[in-house]
């Protein structure tokens, strides 16, 4: 492979991964804090596509739009906490699964009511809206850039969040011992609505930012979910390094896949996540 | 030792799944079917997930047909039977014996997702029903699968893209690459694209799949701006077709290497690529702003009646109105007369939407394959790629 | 957990004596409906046994049931019917192996990662079957006949009569209601009920544990291979999406929404699912919204699935 090819393919494959972890940062929070399985966290990404899709039409300005997606996102999160989650937290694992499959369906169709079934798109903000030229055929886009940048930012803010504020301290007393935590006087109810308002928050920002580069359409959450799950798994459950590492790794290995092997490149991710798990059965920062 | 409160449990545990299974039971289908003259219509089609949209609109454009007939076909009402097959090839079986052995339709009528296809011609073939297919492209269903009561009123895969390489090298690009996802209608549309284009003299220089449905094209694109061929083809539909345009574009390919492929391409797709899509030329059989009246007319009856613009899967179903029609006249809605019905319905001109076409000894449309360039938020009708284009339903004994 | 309530054997019984009287006078649909949702129960058997009694909770439990069903349709020739125990040994024989193989791999892994590694191994075979031309693609493959058991010239039943095929599911399922019974009350059931409670301690005791969970992994891999080979057999049509993690994600909502480590379980779930997607299916286009809606209810009301409602005993 010619070098600035590989190169280009680095830089797809990192671009990739930043948007993967983006996505899955939302559910490892939720997972690694709550304990929770939420398999309806493909359906927050979707959300979050389509209320870039209205917003954007209704307010115009593509970053306002998010601002508002991000605030109303951030509002359901705390109703669905409120209304349905938060009987879960003492339940098995597998009630959860159960649970949050119905809630698949539930949003699928409510979307379908609410936005219909028709495939949508999202014009890229104006003053993003050009390419670099990268070789003598290829560009490449300023907005995926932009948004790579922006999955950056996100990564360590979390990390700063979790690690380095008194916020962090608690969710973290939270995840590792609830009850003690409550003891010692953190409204963990309040809390952890939060914690699940930021996830849902995550994964539909995700959706809002992808919005423009990929298309809105009914079912798009599905793969989202799957990959999402895979990235937690490979990385550690709760860990935020470990979700990004992982999801680098997911990016390039798709890339490379792709390209190099195309007769296996269906299967190269869930490769990657069996090798990785026989090697590290707790995932790569798994707490044991 | 039995509580009250359990018994009562129980009891209402028994009166809920009575309930459940009276609602599942052909008590209420049977009585029905006894009693009426009307016409059962089975319509499997998807209506929830990727292509509801579609389901929708063959639909509508089915029940439209059947009003402007005043609501009868050869006198008989119609009665439907709605089943949403979810596009998923697992229940495709099950999901065409209860249109057929539970509601026993008279005549079945789908589906969009080849996979589910093949379940229901399973099911068809078995049975004997009439099935019209309006849209599924899957060359078996008249190829190696096709039956004297097996009809199609859209296309065969190979038929879309069939004409596109002979297109391409009139442009003058004597080399492809060609992109696509790894599936069975991927490898299809890959067929008659190939089929098409090296009999014409061109050469594909580049072969890229990538797994269904995955939509993450970067690093395929940057194989394709390597290789450096004159044009590229591909096959993409619905979201994925969306996403692969405007990436295809915002990695300044468009302006390099043009984008050609079938029709799915660009169609209910324009309003979401925008201006990616400007000029992209495409070949299927129908086009917007096509000079054909019997279309014009279509267009306006379906707009006015959903308020919105019809597409290519609404013609079809449409076309499947009218094929089921021609067929009930012939026998003066006696729709038992199976033989009578096909023999009517095979050799038929239908004057559709998107043009007269003829139904060929497979049961599939030869039909005009048209060249379409993307305008505005249409699909512009340019000239004609390919007259009278028939599939060449390989492996049919009917053919 | 062993002994059952008496109501729940009296409604077992009821309920098998309807089944078996059912062919008398329901129609050919409804045959194979139950037909269906027969072999469903017995798939959800085979997964309840890792994730009710041992804890092994597998989201690849498609894998040997695909394989199963893929077994059959290669081995049955384009016009001629698959012979009944070459076919039948050979979808065991393969999901048997497959699973052993596999679960050496994976079940020194648990909890989550279990279940994300047991999926990963389900997405590769799926992605290998959709992406195999002689394996039919993503469109399937047909299998005309049903396979024809002959002894010395003499058929016992024939599959392809739909009666037969129901009684030969209810006998089956039967089988293997009573089979798993047996197993789980016997020693080695204790020791996988113990291993779910608390394996380390089972560890401790003296028990190799690895082996008793691995043995379980096959057997409800080779069940599922049956179940395979069943369902290919009565639908004609085998499709890689019998090996998706959809699918393998549906038959565990069956298995939870029942009950799980219940031996009506698997049944119930099995058959409210799918006749739930039945009824609201006839009742709206947006019947997923009041599948979903249940599912959730009865995740907040009924806490233990619908096997709960027979067990009053252990409410609470």
């Amino acid at each position: 492979m010619d070098p600035v090819i590989f190169l280009i393919q680095v830089l797809n494959g990192v671009q990739y991964g930043l948007l993967l972890f983006l996505v899955a940062s939302g559910l490892t929070l939720i997972f690694g804090i709550m304990g929770i399985i939420n398999l309806a966290h493909g359906s927050f990404y979707m959300i979050g596509a389509y209320l870039a899709f209205s917003l954007t039409r209704q307010i115009g300005d593509f970053w306002l739009a998010l601002a508002a997606g991000v605030v109303i996102a951030m509002l359901l999160g705390i109703a669905l906490e409120w209304l349905v989650m938060r009987f879960l937290y003492e339940r098995d694992h597998l009630y959860q699964v159960l649970l949050t499959y119905g809630l698949i369906l539930v949003f699928e169709e409510l979307r379908s009511l609410v936005w219909g079934d028709d495939v949508h798109g999202v014009q890229v903000p104006p003053a993003l809206d050009f390419s670099i030229p990268l070789t003598d055929t290829l560009s490449y886009q300023v907005y995926r850039l932009a948004m790579s940048a922006i999955c950056l930012a996100i990564a360590f803010g979390m990390y700063w969040l979790i690690q380095r504020t008194r916020l962090g301290m608690m969710i973290r007393a939270g995840s590792v011992n609830r009850d003690m935590a409550q003891s010692l006087g953190i409204n963990i109810g309040l809390l952890y609505r939060l914690v699940f308002a930021l996830g849902f928050a995550l994964a539909a920002l995700a959706g809002m930012l992808a919005a423009p580069i990929s298309s809105v359409y009914p079912g798009m959450g599905n793969q989202v979910l799957i990959i999402s799950f895979v990235v937690v798994v490979i990385g550690g459950i709760g860990s935020v390094k470990g979700a990004l590492i992982a999801a680098l790794a997911i990016g390039l290995a798709d890339t490379f896949g792709k390209v190099l092997l195309p007769q296996i490149a269906g299967m190269v991710t869930y490769l990657l996540m069996a090798a990785v798990l026989l090697w590290r059965p707790r995932g790569i920062f798994g707490r044991a | 030792m039995n509580h009250p409160a359990q018994c009562i449990t129980r009891r209402s545990f028994m009166q809920v799944a009575g309930g459940l299974a009276v609602a599942a039971s052909p008590l209420g289908a049977s009585f029905v079917t006894a009693q009426s003259a009307r016409l059962r219509v089975g319509l499997m089609l998807p209506y929830t997930g990727t292509f509801a949209a579609l389901g929708n609109a063959i639909t509508n454009a089915f029940k439209l047909y059947v009003a402007e007939q005043g609501g009868r076909l050869a006198g008989r009402e119609l009665e439907y039977v709605v089943l949403d097959d979810e596009s998923d090839p697992a229940k495709a079986v099950d999901n065409a014996s209860r249109l057929v052995d539970r509601d026993k339709v008279d005549v079945l009528v789908g589906t969009v997702h080849s996979g589910v296809q093949m379940g229901m011609v399973k099911v068809a073939r078995e049975s004997g029903v009439l099935s019209i297919i309006p849209n599924a492209g899957a060359g078996a269903a008249t190829g190696p699968m096709c039956a004297p009561n097996i009809f199609r009123t859209s296309f065969t895969n190979w038929q879309t893209i069939h004409a596109l390489g002979k297109v391409m090298m009139e442009k003058g690009h004597k080399t492809a690459a060609w992109i696509s996802w790894k599936y069975a209608a991927g490898e299809e549309m890959f067929g008659g694209f190939k089929e098409g284009y090296e009999k014409a003299g061109g050469k594909i220089v580049k072969e890229l799949w990538l797994p269904f449905p995955n939509v993450e094209f970067q690093a395929l694109l940057t194989e394709i701006a390597a290789a450096r061929p004159s044009a590229t083809a591909c096959f993409f539909a619905g979201g994925g077709a969306v996403k692969f345009v405007k990436d295809y574009d915002a990695a300044g390919l468009k302006a390099k290497i043009p984008l050609f492929g079938n029709g799915f391409l660009t169609d209910g797709t324009l309003q979401a690529q925008g201006a990616s899509a400007q000029g992209v030329y495409t070949t299927l059989h129908y086009a917007d702003s096509l000079e054909v009246p019997k279309d014009k007319a279509f267009r306006l009856n379906y707009a006015k009646t959903y308020k919105q613009q019809p597409d290519v899967y609404a013609v079809q179903g449409y076309d499947a109105a009218q094929l089921l029609d021609i067929g009930l006249k012939a026998v003066k809605g006696d729709i038992k007369a199976t033989k009578a019905m096909v023999a009517a319905m095979e050799g038929v001109t239908i004057d559709s939407p998107r043009g007269k076409w003829k139904m060929s000894k497979a049961h599939n449309p030869i039909q005009d394959s048209y060249l379409r360039q993307v305008v505005g938020e249409q699909n512009k009708y340019v000239g004609v790629a390919w007259k009278g284009l028939e599939d060449p339903a390989r492996g049919c004994k009917m053919a | 957990m062993d002994r059952q309530p008496r109501s729940l054997k009296f409604v077992l019984l009821a309920a098998l004596a309807a089944l078996a009287a059912f062919p008398l006078i329901g129609d050919k649909f409804y045959l194979q409906l139950v037909t269906k949702i027969l072999i469903m129960a017995m798939f959800a058997m085979s997964l309840d046994l890792l994730v009710g009694y041992t804890g092994l909770v597998s989201l690849g439990h498609a894998l040997p049931f695909g394989l199963g069903a893929y077994a059959l349709m290669l081995l049955t020739p384009e016009s001629q019917a698959a012979g009944f125990w070459m076919s039948l040994g050979a979808s065991l024989a393969v999901a048997g192996i497959a699973s052993l193989l596999i679960g050496f791999l994976v079940l020194r892994t648990s909890g989550i990662y279990f279940i994300m590694v047991t999926l990963a191994f389900g997405q590769m075979a799926y992605y290998y079957v959709h992406d195999s031309r002689y394996l039919g693609g993503s469109d399937g493959k047909y299998i005309y006949l049903r396979p024809v058991l002959e002894i010395f010239g003499w058929q016992p039943f024939d599959l392809e009569n739909h009666a037969h095929f129901y009684y030969f599911a209810l006998a089956l399922t039967v089988f293997v209601y009573a089979t798993l019974r047996v197993l789980l009350a016997s020693p080695f059931g204790r020791v996988i009920g113990g291993i779910k409670e608390n394996e380390h301690r089972m560890r401790v005791l003296g028990f190799a544990t690895f082996r008793y969970k691995l043995v379980c992994f096959v057997l409800a891999g080779m069940l599922a291979g049956l179940a395979g080979w069943l369902a290919a057999a009565h639908d004609g049509l085998v499709n890689p999406e019998m090996l998706s993690w959809h699918q393998s994600g549906q038959l565990l909502m069956m298995v939870i929404l029942g009950g799980m480590g219940t031996p009506s379980g698997p049944l119930l779930g099995a058959a409210a699912l799918k006749l739930l997607e039945l009824g609201f299916q006839g009742w709206t286009k947006h019947w997923q919204l009041l599948l979903g809606l249940f599912i959730v209810l009865s995740v907040l009301f009924i806490p233990r699935g619908l096997a709960q409602i027979f067990d009053w005993r252990r409410r609470g």
